[in-house]
């Protein structure tokens, strides 16, 4: 499937088959629990980035069904196509963003995510502690989100992010390697 | 003319405070108080608060106008919903241009406000905030 037809299949779902929800709605809940993990763990950012992936990796796990169901989409061919899925379909459909694909290595395994705009980070200015700016991925959910997703079609990546416009970086940027093809591997003790 | 700035939380306590002078008719935007002037700025803010305080009853606006006065300073006062006093201590009544600067100070609070790791009555220390409402002062006062 070719880029500019994900970016209609986005498009098309995006206007008929979505129910919308007001932004500042999720803005401020996702600032809210970023907020609240910061309290619970008392400042360790490390921790918190931890937490946030696991609680993307537990939604990933069910959005892919949700997603699927939506969209009608097929097996994709590689994992470049997999790429313009995630950006032109999958964060249209659940965000209203379309982060633009770039940075491919050679070897077709890694590329990067290149967010104009985040919703998830309107209005949010990190805590000025001088270690927060340097420690805390205040978006890390999304990187949860495409691991957990990912793990249910068969693909293991790593997902992080690379650099953040709420850190002072010039853009956001997530980094996304596909570790290996999970094959269909039999359930343990039946042989 | 020079204005002296600040929002006060909802427990009186001071969250934000500037100083700036007009940029109308060739100002350069720099306060001009005098030195022993200046430590009394913040004293005629605060003692306008229960003045402020009984005001708010009175009127049915947000914006107060000016509510107090000492020698020939006025204070203008903006109280938000969330009980969070704007107050600009002026030397010469400008009642419309004030109207516009806390408006827009008011959207810049409102957007503070939004972000999570910020709290009600805790200081704005935002190098980007104290910038925006310096352009606002530039821009009205």
């Amino acid at each position: 499937m070719s880029a500019t037809k994900a970016a209609r299949v986005g498009e098309d779902v995006w206007k008929t088959r979505i129910d919308k929800v007001n932004a500042e709605l999720v803005t401020l809940t996702y600032g809210s629990i970023v907020a609240q993990l910061c309290r619970d763990f008392e400042g360790d950012y490390l921790e918190v980035n931890k937490q946030l992936e696991k609680m993307g990796y537990n939604i990933g796990l069910r959005l892919i069904e949700d997603f699927l169901a939506k969209t009608n989409m097929g097996k994709c061919a590689n994992f470049r196509e997999t790429a313009e899925t995630i950006a032109k379909v999958g964060f249209k459909v659940f965000l209203n963003i379309t982060p633009t694909v770039a940075n491919w290595t050679t070897d077709n395994k890694q590329f990067s995510l290149i967010f104009e705009e985040n919703p998830l980070a309107d209005f949010v200015e990190l805590p000025d502690d001088g270690r927060a700016q340097n420690e805390l991925w205040y978006s890390n959910m999304l990187c949860g989100v495409l691991r957990g997703t990912l793990e249910m079609v068969q693909m293991q990546v790593d997902a992080h992010f690379a650099s953040d416009i709420l850190r002072g970086n010039e853009v956001t940027e997530m980094r996304v390697t596909l570790v290996r093809i999970i094959d269909d591997e039999l359930p343990p003790g039946e042989d | 003319m020079s204005f002296y700035f600040a929002i006060v939380g909802t427990k009186d306590n001071p969250i934000y405070e500037a100083e700036f002078g007009t940029s109308k008719q060739g100002g350069d935007g720099v306060a001009r108080f005098r030195e022993e002037q200046r430590s009394m700025n913040q004293f005629i803010v605060h003692s306008s608060l229960d003045i402020v305080e009984e005001v708010q009853w009175a009127t049915p606006t947000m914006y107060m106008k000016c509510v107090d006065k000492f020698n020939n300073l006025q204070v203008s006062c903006f109280l938000t919903a969330g009980n969070i006093k704007f107050l600009l201590l002026h030397d010469q009544k400008a009642d419309d241009a004030i109207r516009q600067f806390f408006t827009d100070v008011y959207d810049l609070y409102t957007k503070t406000l939004m972000n999570p790791f910020y709290e009600v009555d805790m200081r704005i220390t935002s190098g980007v905030f104290d910038g925006k409402v310096k352009q606002a002062a530039k821009k009205y006062l």
